[in-house]
């Protein structure tokens, strides 16, 4: 079945209401990759929630990553039956280490074969309405 | 021995499409055949495990389909490994005195309903705070393992020669099975055949670095596992094949955590040292092969070998159900080559029985202890482990 033309699948955004994960969203707007240290026992939270895992009664604070991180792992994804990635394959997936001691999932914009674990690599921003998609590129 | 509870029917539905049976169907009719395989009927049943993949909170509708009455239900769900937490549930509640004969079935027309379930689109759900950070990103169910083998590879040099060695064993065996090689040709592989290493690492990459030959079929399919009492094994047709040791493990994405290592390595511990056994005594090793990683990661989690070492481990054909040094692995052909309709942890059971009976098409002369592992989830990411070891008198 034939798309109609000029219209563009989208990239799949994350889904509100959602308490824990908004405050996150929120602060991509600004371009800021923002997660969660306990105040109480240090406890790095990542993905966002409203408890600490690390303790019962910590306060998680929100900071600021400098958005810096090492390739942990990846997967050049070839094949996907969702819309907008079939239209962008061969594209690559990775685990990032930030710096700031949280692994998070993200695409990394790069050449396939130029891609490798422990690559170095920096945040960039993808603009949508109301929120940003953070995606990483190899530091340069 | 002193195992309270045993399997004592099994059966796995023969073809891998559905002709237009429903999941519920197949479930009805495997369970009939388990039954009748034990020597016992419907009105014996007093315990039902289900995993709810023939419909939402089948908890509510599934005794009232069989027409049965259980004193116990269960509806433990978590993905493929859902049957090895029901048989470790059925041991548990059997040597509590609460059941005597547990029911377990799977039903799935997976492939009649043309379901990608490794590359396909996620349908949108409620949102998540975990689901909310990753659907961003396109990650396939088949890149999440993928990212497990690269890591792999990365951290210990294990090879894509390494990782093929599975797939061509798990055709091996399929060949020898006669149901798997009907259903390859009935499901649309041609030329069905052995597999070389060339063969898997020539077919085309899905996620690097896996190939299409490194990930399971997709089938239709179901079966039935019935557990019984020590007091009911000693009426019934077969032989009892007794639930020696259980376990079960959640893993999940956790900063500084090693990807390479699964929950398997919590649910194996405790289940091997449930059952007082060691894993270089196991003959048979069911374990889920959703991917050639799956089964490299879980063979060195279960203590068959070294962290990092399950390459080597693999290589020269040893898991072949002809090799000394064993243990044989998924000797009807596993999820890549015989049957993989979404969930297969059912199947590892039944095939472990059947070669703790004597029944199977790659036997193993005088298998003695087998282990069925089962993985749900995601390897990768949140995953479940179930490991049932199993023995025979």
């Amino acid at each position: 079945m034939a798309e109609q033309a000029g219209q563009q699948a989208e990239r799949p955004l994350p889904m509100f209401p959602e308490p824990d994960t908004e405050p996150f969203w929120a602060a991509t707007a600004e371009h800021r990759l923002a997660y969660q240290v306990c105040l109480a026992c240090g406890q790095v939270v990542f993905h966002p929630r409203r408890h600490c895992t690390g303790c019962l009664g910590g306060e998680l604070e929100w900071r600021d990553s400098a958005g810096l991180g090492t390739v942990y792992t990846y997967s050049v994804i070839r094949q996907n039956g969702q819309p907008f990635f079939r239209a962008r394959v061969p594209y690559v997936v990775g685990l990032i280490e930030v710096d700031e001691g949280f692994r998070m999932l993200a695409e990394i914009v790069v050449d396939p074969d130029l891609v490798h674990v422990d690559q170095r690599v920096t945040v960039t921003w993808e603009d949508h309405s109301g929120l940003s998609i953070p995606l990483f590129v190899p530091t340069v | 021995m002193t195992a309270a509870a045993a399997i004592a029917g099994i059966h796995e539905f023969e073809k891998r499409t559905a002709g237009g049976l429903s999941p519920l169907q197949i479930k009805a009719e495997c369970a009939a055949r388990a039954l009748a395989d034990a020597g016992l009927t419907w009105s014996d049943v007093d315990a039902v495990y289900d995993a709810s993949e023939a419909g939402r909170m089948q908890g509510l509708t599934i005794a009232e389909y069989f027409g049965v009455t259980p004193r116990v239900l269960d509806t433990t769900a978590v993905g493929g490994s859902s049957y090895e937490f029901h048989a470790a549930h059925a041991a548990r509640d059997i040597a509590a005195g609460k059941a005597k004969v547990a029911l377990l079935t799977y039903g799935s027309a997976a492939h009649s309903q043309s379901r990608a379930i490794g590359t396909g689109a996620r349908p949108a759900s409620e949102p998540q705070p975990s689901s909310n950070m990753e659907r961003p990103y396109g990650l396939t169910l088949i890149g999440s393992y993928a990212m497990v083998a690269r890591r792999h590879m990365a951290q210990y040099g294990t090879t894509p020669e390494q990782l093929a060695e599975i797939a061509v064993t798990t055709r091996r065996h399929a060949m020898r099975n006669p149901q798997a090689v009907t259903g390859l040709a009935d499901i649309g592989i041609r030329n069905v055949r052995e597999l070389t290493i060339d063969d898997v690492l020539g077919s085309r990459l899905i996620a690097d670095p896996l190939h299409l030959l490194e990930c399971c079929i997709v089938s239709d399919g179901g079966g039935a596992v019935v557990i019984v009492s020590r007091e009911v094994a000693a009426g019934i047709r077969t032989r009892p094949v007794w639930i020696l040791g259980t376990g079960e493990a959640l893993g999940y994405p956790a900063s500084g955590a090693d990807l390479t290592t699964t929950a398997a390595v919590r649910s194996g511990r405790e289940a091997f040292g449930e059952a007082g056994v060691r894993p270089e005594e196991i003959d048979i090793a069911m374990i889920y092969d959703s991917f050639t990683i799956t089964v490299l990661a879980i063979l060195e989690d279960l203590g068959f070998a070294k962290k990092g070492e399950g390459g080597p481990f693999a290589a020269g054909g040893r898991l072949a159900f002809d090799q000394p040094g064993g243990p044989a692995l998924n000797t009807d052909g596993g999820g890549l080559s015989s049957n993989h309709p979404g969930m297969r942890g059912i199947f590892l059971l039944i095939e472990a029985a059947r070669q703790l009976r004597g029944e199977s098409t790659a036997q193993v002369p005088g298998a003695r202890l087998a282990v069925a592992h089962g993985n749900g989830g995601q390897l990768g990411t949140r995953h479940a482990a179930g490991t049932i070891v199993l023995g025979r008198d």
